[in-house]
């Protein structure tokens, strides 16, 4: 720093705080919307008295952003008293303990970076890595849902470009919860119909990732009218880097260069903002303007750079801006930054509003000197903006100018480890088991229909056709599957090689998931389970190999102040951790969102139901030996694997008759992960025709769906099913949803191999031939007295099944 | 072995140029990958180049109307492009590609290059992602689909793909000049409405070609065909067809060999 700079921040941008009372403090906070809380305020207190000085309004936002519950997942790391049904106990570090704690245990040689970057890398072959990461754009997405969501998936494409030294995407994937379509209450002033937000969300999430030129071909929607006032949407993307840019890092003297858009006054306070609960009175300042081709631009200049090694490492600016890039890159070293040299879309920004702003598009890289005008010519070629702002230095500090005026003057110790942990209360009680009760049985082909029309089942294609899944020519298993291309697949699978160029290699991977709100309304800790199982027993039916799978975990909670919710958190976190020891599948990465809750129109809070999506994503060795969930032919046979039980607790046909309690589905990982390998050794072995899961609906869906995709019927005997023999109910056996069963099509002649390559698992009876397909389109089942119980149109049950959506939007 | 010289023409917002390369590298071809300010710094010279294709994507945002700038941009950039297509050589353009030709006035094909047809929004309203069926036009003379069957199938993806033209009389020179060069059909062959014809263009028409067919600007993906497991039935038991996409572009490379 020059001598005439003042050594520490202008007094006329000070913001004071030393010996105000924690009441002013609050009222201050609230006026800017900082989020922060009393301990907080305490502990920035504390450390600008000890520098005795005020601090400037800048500082005060740069802590407000870097301690934010958004980019430093406080609840997740801080000390927790959980107190289950008589026993207290303290959680130091949650995150640790759980997700952390498994990936250690697990010790993948194949995991490449976990926790650590933008995203979480897995290795791809020899040469090659994926790096894999979701996240969610709620609040944004609840304010303006067609620019939240379009910014969230650009948000989550610029992880993954600052993932290493960058990857380039080769999937979207996009998951949401919405309110049902057919809402008719009344909404609080603000809040959007879940018609306007699903289709401004949906808009949001095509334009900008058809611009960018990725495929979106994974995803899910669940719809549940507690979402109605806080929409959930996932943005997740898949990127291809090669091994040797998985690392990076940082050397003083290096120059910041910023590059890509421009900073404007759009997406001010979005870190602190998703840190709070969304009322009428959010700022519409918090949500960005995303501009799909300017990061476009950067994408390509940003590879082009990369594979001329001209910069040493790479960070996006997502939430907190350049205040969060530059703080993140430098937290070993340390910056100094001059503001007036970024580029800006207006003249008369502040200080703290340049080195705060959102603005999309950006990225920060570290670039040693020597290869600046190399690097600069790179992006001129791409009509892509660069701006050397500033450099790294060894000070420890973190220092802003701006115009000769030093506008933060920070340590990098107190910025990143300074956040005081409080301690908060969790709760848990076990609910008491009760038997199912109320609601009225229903006709078995009534039920049938009205399952398969549901909104949680019924067709996707008005959506999905509008994304562009093909984009880059790998997706060789579709997300609609069958005869007409419109079933519904339970995972795509992506040959990413026009990327590396490689034709001729026919690895692959996929991507699924698994999400259930609803088991979570009985226990979250079984709702993880069943949601990592869901996601692997997708990539298994796909053809993926479920010993190469890796997860990522999004939580999205309500306030986790109110210790109900927060011991609920616990138990899905504790869920995580085990499903992930038990399936051997290490979480790579993640996050949470947390405070999703508003008043509804009577002014009560609105919690959403505790939310967990599980992404997994496993390598496949063959693309060209992958499945479609589509029935192939007449005359084959069914066989189903895993057992059934009478755990209809949470299912969608109790949804239906309007019925509650029972039992969650419980799953054992290990029986679950032994039908999953060798179902995907017989699949290598070409001993299988079409494979489905069996999830919402169970058999009666999964077979109906089968069936009509393939445009085949099939006769099914209910008695033949591996299953608790305590079960006397066809209903029960025909919607039950006990996890880790897949529906599999195998050819006559082949049945012998495939008995022969289960085994033991054959013999105890946990695969089963269970029926046969047949010519006629029809779907019929036998049920345990021995008659017909159902025999029903499959072309009917289509129709059904693909007119919900486009009828309620229409 | 002669390996021509193909040109896949980069713009921002372009984002089909790899597998098109890739579609090119396979059947034989040397893409290469160039930036139209590589062309307008005279860095790259189109007439060094054997082959033309201009990738789909969103050129520059599809901003005042799908490929309208990129239109602009070959006009003023790529001045030596009506004597490239005079000589004979092979030029593709795909989705947004074909939209810029159109746009630029090199289809259909006019002596003053002046532009006689357009693009408007999809009829569904919506950008929208399919598999067509596809008649070509087999006594049109375009060079690309030498040796293809008739009835064929490929991908489209756009939100802007619907064909107008400037006046009904214009419908009748394409046919006459043999200018049309494939339509959306039915799987057996019949020329029907949505979603067979996946955006409402004209006559059904899905790409157009010149006098000479050595043009060639088509909406559907024919670089995302070029491997069997693409096509979306490839896991039945029924499906046994070739690689249709690729086809085109071998044809592209032998000819300019």
């Amino acid at each position: 720093m020059s001598s005439s700079v003042a050594e520490h921040p202008a007094a006329s941008d000070d913001f004071s705080i030393v010996g105000k009372s924690v009441k002013e403090l609050r009222a201050l906070g609230d006026h800017r919307h900082l989020s922060l809380n009393d301990a907080e305020w305490a502990a920035v207190q504390a450390h600008f008295k000890l520098l005795k000085r005020e601090p400037s309004l800048a500082e005060i936002e740069t802590i407000a952003q870097t301690w934010s519950e958004h980019c430093k997942h406080k609840i997740f790391t801080s000390p927790i008293r959980y107190t289950e049904g008589r026993k207290t106990r303290t959680i130091k570090n949650l995150f640790q303990e759980t997700i952390v704690a498994a990936t250690e245990a697990l010790q993948k040689p194949w995991c490449l970076s976990v926790f650590e970057d933008n995203a979480g890398v897995i290795s791809f072959g020899k040469k090659w890595a994926l790096a894999f990461k979701a996240e969610t754009h709620n609040p944004p997405s609840a304010l303006e849902p067609y620019g939240g969501a379009a910014t969230g998936v650009g948000g989550v494409v610029r992880d993954i470009l600052g993932c290493g030294l960058g990857a380039k995407p080769v999937l979207n994937t996009d998951v949401f919860c919405f309110g049902r379509p057919d809402y008719k209450g009344f909404l609080p002033e603000g809040a959007h119909h879940p018609v306007r937000t699903l289709r401004g969300v949906v808009a949001g999430v095509r334009d900008y990732g058809n611009r960018m030129g990725i495929p979106t071909a994974g995803g899910g929607i669940w719809f549940d009218d507690d979402y109605r006032l806080n929409p959930l949407v996932f943005c997740g993307t898949v990127g291809l880097l090669p091994q040797w840019a998985v690392k990076k890092e940082v050397k003083p003297g290096d120059l910041i260069v910023a590059a890509g858009g421009r900073t404007g006054r759009d997406g001010l306070h979005g870190a602190t903002f998703s840190s709070a609960v969304l009322g009428a009175d959010a700022p519409s300042s918090a949500v960005q303007i995303g501009h799909a081709i300017i990061e476009k631009r950067v994408l390509d200049a940003l590879l082009r750079a990369r594979d001329r090694r001209l910069y040493r490492s790479v960070t996006d600016c997502g939430a907190g801006g350049f205040s969060s890039a530059v703080g993140e890159l430098a937290a070993r070293c340390g910056a100094r930054v001059r503001l007036e040299a970024a580029p800006l879309k207006v003249s008369d920004l502040e200080s703290w509003e340049i080195w705060l702003s959102e603005s999309q598009e950006r990225m920060v890289l570290a670039v040693p000197a020597k290869n600046l005008k190399a690097l600069e010519a790179v992006f001129a070629a791409e009509g892509c903006e660069t701006a050397v702002i500033g450099e790294f230095t060894r000070t420890g500090r973190l220092e802003v100018l701006h115009h000769a005026n030093a506008v933060v003057d920070l340590d990098m110790k107190f910025l990143h480890k300074g956040l005081p942990r409080i301690e908060r209360e969790a709760v848990w009680n076990a609910p008491s088991a009760t038997k199912p009760s109320g609601g009225a049985d229903k006709k078995l082909s009534q039920a049938l229909k009205e399952a398969v029309g549901h909104l949680n089942v019924c067709s996707r294609e008005w959506v999905i056709r509008q994304y562009d899944h093909e984009v880059q020519g790998g997706t060789v298993i579709k997300p609609l599957q069958g005869v007409r291309h419109d079933g519904p697949g339970d995972a795509c699978v992506i040959w990413p090689h026009t990327a590396t160029g490689d034709m001729d290699d026919f690895s692959g991977f996929s991507v699924a998931h698994g999400l259930n709100p609803e088991y979570g309304r009985f226990d979250p800790y079984w709702m993880a389970l069943a949601c990592v199982d869901e996601a692997l027993r997708n990539l298994t039916c796909v053809g993926a190999d479920p010993s190469r799978a890796a997860l990522l975990d999004n939580f999205c909670w309500a306030s986790p102040e109110d210790p109900k919710q927060l011991g609920a958190l616990v138990r899905a976190a504790e869920g995580c951790r085990d499903a992930a020891k038990g399936f051997a599948a290490p979480f790579i990465s993640g996050k949470d969102s947390l405070y999703n809750q508003s008043k509804d129109e009577k002014g009560r809070e609105l919690p959403i139901p505790g939310t967990l999506l599980i992404s997994a994503i496993a390598t496949i060795p063959d693309t060209r030996k992958a499945l479609t969930m589509d029935f192939k032919g007449p005359g084959n046979a069914l066989y189903l694997i895993g057992r059934t039980n009478d755990e209809m607790g949470g299912s969608l046909y109790h949804r239906l008759l309007g019925r509650a309690g029972g039992e969650v589905p419980k799953v054992c990982p290990v029986t679950a992960l032994d039908g999953f390998k060798s179902l995907h050794a017989a699949i290598l072995k070409g001993l299988v025709l079409s494979a489905h899961d069996l999830s919402d609906g169970g058999l009666a869906v999964a077979a109906t769906e089968m069936g009509f995709s393939g445009e085949f019927g099939c006769l099914v005997d209910l008695d033949e099913m591996p299953r608790d023999p305590r079960i006397y109910s066809n209903e029960t056996l025909l919607f039950s949803e006990s996890p880790s069963r897949i529906l599999i099509e195998i050819k006559p002649e082949d049945e012998g191999s495939f008995l022969r390559h289960f085994g033991k698992a054959a013999k105890a009876a946990a695969v089963r031939r269970i029926g046969q397909t047949t010519a006629n389109p029809i779907f019929k089942v036998v049920g345990l007295d021995g008659s017909t119980i159902l025999e029903e149109s499959l072309r009917e049950l289509k129709e059904g099944w693909q007119k919900t959506l486009p009828a309620m939007l229409a | 072995m002669n390996h021509p010289k193909v040109l896949v023409l980069r713009a921002a917002g372009v984002n089909c140029e790899l597998e098109t390369a890739g579609a090119f590298a396979a059947v034989g071809g040397k893409p290469e990958l160039v930036h139209i300010s590589e062309l307008r710094g005279g860095k790259k010279r189109l007439m060094d180049y054997a082959v033309l294709a201009i990738p789909g994507g969103f050129s520059y945002g599809d901003d005042v109307g799908a490929g309208k700038v990129l239109a602009n941009q070959i006009r003023h950039t790529l001045t030596d492009l009506r004597q490239f297509v005079r000589l004979g050589r092979p030029v593709i353009g795909i989705c947004n590609g074909f939209q810029a030709l159109v746009k630029s006035g090199i289809l259909p094909h006019s002596n003053a290059c002046d532009q006689t047809a357009s693009f408007t929004v999809n009829d569904s309203g919506r950008f929208e992602a399919r598999w067509t069926h596809l008649r070509l036009n087999i006594q049109s003379s375009c060079l690309f689909f030498k040796g293809l069957p008739e009835m064929i199938e490929l991908p489209v993806a756009h939100g802007e793909g619907k064909l107008v033209l400037k006046s009904p009389r214009h419908l009748e020179d394409l046919k006459k000049n043999k200018s049309i060069a494939l339509q959306y059909v039915t799987e057996d062959g019949k020329l029907l409405g949505y979603p067979h014809n996946p955006n409402g263009s004209i006559f059904n028409i899905a790409g157009l070609t010149n006098p000479e067919g050595n043009v060639l600007g088509l909406m559907p993906h024919p670089e995302r065909f070029v491997a069997v497991q693409q096509h979306p039935n490839w896991t039945r038991q029924t499906y046994r067809k070739q690689a249709i996409g690729l086809e085109m572009f071998r044809n592209a490379v032998i000819h300019a060999r």
